[in-house]
């Protein structure tokens, strides 16, 4: 911030600089680097040396997208039970072995790819590293860790029904996309997790973990030649094969509006509205981003919270998105009001989403809505995390390892036209899937 | 708000230290200290390495400090301060701030209310003068009073009335807090919010919405000269206000067990229990923190796997230490039972790994893992500006932000008989609030 410059050359100044924010200083070091190693294992740097810590990011393109279709749960199981036990170590020794340090080894299972994340003090990177490579190499995957991982995810799968908003996510989820992989939830069920052997979980992982297939974001308090040495020693001699791509069905929003009601002692309506949206990789991806911001992403400025809470009262979170992933993930307004004015909600949604399909938006909205996104960038992508979780969606999407000094440019480009045109290509009210969970002898739909 | 968080805890327990920082207290910055003439503290911290800072305005107000019949109140008045001032429309605050890259929101919590802006560097004196606004002019009119109870109504029900373990921890702070406001939930109870009043909003306002009341944190790629020269400008002319009434309720000793029960459409048995404690001025609070870390961090933890991992009874197991609390607050241990295990079997569980504490002294080995776990804790904490600035001033809320310095020293000095001490003197049957849910069918 300039120091101490007085009257109108000071206010000139302060006006420049909220009309404009460069998005790199001039002559700053890149935002992150990228190599691959000979066996195609990827891996991106970003220099960060501010606290020595170290966050290391892992995306292994072993999502739902890759089990068969009908052992659902087998990619997610397959992640989870990664720290559960290798050829070197226990469950217990792996836990008591991160923990020890103060770090955090963590593996998920997801839709595109499974995630396996680990923080650590930067003095203690090379346990870290070496615990992280048994996992994904060498996992043991024990019977009995299997019978006792099934047992909780039954036990999470049964508390999700709990939460009313997950089941308003699931149903949606089923209802748009049948068959296809986004359908169902990662974990499986409790009828299809017994049917997942050892040899399933075994052959799974040894088709899809290889280094060819995975990614690797690390931020913090390292180097990229620091990486690059430590990482090649880790992970140089994993052997690569080629993964077949998944055959998946189509997706496509349903011809007509697709309802469905269900019926909990609920006091509260939990409604989602939406319908198929888009891949990442699609170069519409940023002019949606504008549609959505003014539409339901925006926060207080937008106009679904402006309609529906301002003005209304009806709802405290109300909020649209799209969520694009390798494959078309979904376009969604989710809200929750109580009953009595769950039918006045839905109606106002698709109001709102016929209104500016028709209408487009208004040239102060892009403006706002381009200054939000692009002054936003460097806050939203703060703490290693952050970066380490952008590195590795940039690399999945193909985004190039330059995309943060170009998204600005990407979002300024934008014109009010190019907007009006994705609302009325993407949005599709008439098309959409409707959710509503809660005590339906209250709810009025109206339809 | 007051979270819930399985496994691994976080919430407020904040670690602190490194000797690869700086020896001692692990704090890698420098806070600038300043008190306005009205009272105003301003705590500002230069972070240089990234263009971002994150300002905020905390007041000590919270549910404590309600009277029965109109809780609520404190956390209503956030959402009001959002409704505009005499001189700034209601959406201008937002859009403004958006406009700059900017996000801006607010909690509310038993103690404090705090608001914030995350925002570029160079942009770090726009919420200054819109802070210092709403200090003063905010409008709450009639009809932004009436719509806005809809929308916290509308919350209430999201975060309690519809979820089956938000309503078990209600319960039980309702049984564990006879005499204290700490009692009743922040957001309120139902009727109460329905109740409350324009003129409780407003005479709510001028008594804690006071230069002398607050504080002012701000965090990030700043220079701290220049940006203390706006605060005092923007800020310095408000009046101080009169000291706001002193919160005189002290919870007595709890003398027996409590027992709550929660029935309630859910699919699995949820145990909350809690134990009074001491706040982080008791030199107790810091073996309670180890004594946390041992029972809940990580997978290795007692909790996580004696009853998830070894017995299989639970879902999840987990503990948590309310330290930074104005008032004597709970530690408390909390579990979900896997499908076909029952509540009890999980409370008797969670009991014998307490007693086994109360036992036995921890290893050392077992004591080092909690600190390594606490210390990390504390280091990656400093990433966020967000969250280091949160820290520094919930430290100033409820004591002085210059404990924060004193936490890790305080940590490591920590002995395995401390904490079997802690143990034994705290967590007691007589002392502890047991809330159960009972769930009941769900129809499908």
């Amino acid at each position: 911030m300039r120091k101490g410059r007085a009257g109108t050359a000071a206010a000139g100044v302060t006006l420049a600089l909220l009309l404009t924010l460069p998005s790199h200083p001039a002559g700053a070091a890149p935002f992150a680097t990228r190599e691959a190693l000979p066996n195609g294992l990827v891996l991106l740097t970003a220099e960060r040396p501010a606290l020595p810590i170290v966050t290391v990011r892992v995306l292994v393109r072993a999502g739902s997208l890759h089990e068969p279709a009908d052992l659902p749960g087998l990619a997610n199981l397959t992640a989870v039970l990664l720290p559960q036990g290798t050829a070197r170590r226990t469950a217990l020794e792996i836990s008591e072995a991160i923990d020890f340090v103060g770090g955090t080894l963590r593996a998920e299972g997801g839709q595109d790819a499974a995630t396996v994340t680990l923080t650590v003090l930067k003095r203690d990177l090379a346990t870290g590293l070496d615990l992280l490579a048994d996992l994904l190499r060498s996992p043991a995957f024990p019977e009995e860790e299997i019978r006792r991982k099934v047992q909780q995810l039954k036990g999470a799968i049964a508390q999700k029904a709990e939460d009313a908003g997950t089941v308003a996510a699931e149903a949606f989820a089923a209802a748009l996309y049948g068959a296809h992989p986004y359908g169902r939830p990662v974990e499986g069920t409790p009828e299809s997790l017994p049917a997942i052997t050892r040899q399933h979980l075994v052959d799974f992982h040894a088709r899809l973990y290889v280094p060819n297939n995975t990614l690797m974001a690390v931020a913090g308090d390292v180097t990229t030649a620091e990486v690059r040495a430590l990482f090649g020693k880790a992970f140089g001699d994993w052997t690569a094969r080629p993964v077949p791509a998944p055959s998946l069905p189509a997706v496509a929003s349903p011809p007509t509006r697709v309802l469905r009601r269900v019926d909990r002692e609920l006091t509260q309506a939990n409604i989602v509205v939406g319908h198929v949206g888009y891949p990442r990789r699609s170069p519409d991806h940023y002019a949606l981003s504008v549609l959505n911001y003014i539409l339901g992403g925006g926060g207080f400025t937008s106009r679904l919270v402006h309609s529906i809470r301002e003005e209304r009262g009806w709802a405290y979170d109300v909020h649209s998105r799209f969520s694009p992933g390798l494959e078309a993930g979904p376009f969604a307004v989710t809200l929750q009001t109580k009953n009595e004015t769950a039918g006045e909600a839905v109606r106002e949604v698709l109001a709102q989403l016929r209104r500016i399909r028709q209408d487009g938006i208004t040239a102060e909205e892009l403006q706002d809505a381009q200054a939000f996104l692009t002054g936003s960038f460097p806050l939203r992508y703060d703490t290693n995390a952050e970066v380490a979780a952008l590195l590795t969606q940039m690399e999945l999407h193909g985004l190039g390892i330059d995309f943060p000094a170009r998204y600005p440019d990407l979002i300024r480009a934008l014109a009010r036209g190019e907007i009006n045109r994705v609302a009325r290509q993407y949005l599709d009210p008439d098309r959409s899937v409707v959710v509503v969970v809660g005590k339906q002898a209250k709810i009025a739909l109206p339809f | 708000m007051r979270e819930l968080r399985g496994g691994r805890r976080v919430a407020i327990a904040l670690a602190l230290g490194l000797p690869l920082l700086l020896p001692g207290t692990g704090v890698g910055v420098e806070v600038l200290e300043r008190t306005l003439e009205n009272g105003l503290k301003v705590l500002l911290v230069e972070e240089h390495k990234a263009p971002v800072a994150t300002f905020h305005v905390w007041y000590r107000v919270g549910s404590r400090n309600e009277r029965p019949g109109a809780t609520g109140v404190s956390h209503f008045l956030e959402h009001m301060m959002f409704k505009g001032t005499s001189t700034t429309g209601p959406k201008e605050f937002n859009r403004l701030i958006q406009r700059n890259g900017g996000w801006d929101n607010a909690f509310t919590s038993h103690d404090y209310t705090g608001y914030y802006t995350n925002i570029a560097a160079d942009r770090v004196h726009l919420p200054i003068a819109l802070e210092a606004d709403r200090m003063v002019n905010l409008l709450l009119k009639e009809e932004d009073v009436r719509m806005e109870r809809d929308v916290v109504l509308e919350e209430r029900r999201l975060r309690t009335e519809d979820d089956p373990s938000s309503a078990v921890v209600e319960e039980m702070y309702a049984a564990a807090f006879k005499a204290h406001p700490y009692g009743n939930p922040v957001i309120g109870w139902m009727e109460e919010i329905r109740q409350i009043t324009r003129a409780e909003l407003l005479q709510h306002y001028r008594t804690y919405s006071i230069p002398n009341n607050a504080v002012v944190v701000a965090v990030g790629a700043f220079d701290r000269e220049a940006l203390f020269a706006r605060i005092r400008e923007a800020f310095g002319r408000i009046p101080r206000g009169p000291a706001p009434p002193a919160v005189r309720s002290v919870e007595p000793p709890q003398q027996g067990e409590r027992r709550v029960v929660v029935k309630r459409e859910a699919k699995l048995p949820f145990v909350f229990i809690g134990y009074h404690i001491p706040t982080l001025n008791h030199p107790d609070s810091f073996a309670l923190e180890v004594l946390a870390s041992v029972l809940a961090d990580g997978k290795s933890s007692r909790l996580h796997r004696s009853l998830v991992y070894e017995q299989q009874v639970a879902l999840y197991a987990a503990a948590s230490y309310d330290r930074l609390s104005a008032d004597p607050s709970l530690f408390y241990l909390y579990a979900a039972a896997l499908p076909g295990k029952g509540s009890d079997q999980v409370e008797r569980a969670l009991y014998a790994e307490v007693e086994r504490l109360q036992r036995e002294p921890v290893s050392e080995r077992e004591l080092q893992k909690a600190k390594n776990q606490l210390e990390a804790d504390f280091v990656l904490s400093q990433d966020s500006i967000f969250s280091l600035a949160r820290q520094i001033a919930t430290y100033e809320m409820v004591a002085s932000w210059r404990e924060w310095e004193r936490y890790l020293p305080g940590i490591r000095a920590v002995t395995a008989a401390d904490v079997q001490r802690v143990a034994g003197a705290y967590l007691t049957a007589d002392n502890r609030t047991v809330g159960i849910l009972v769930p009941l069918a769900m129809k499908e």
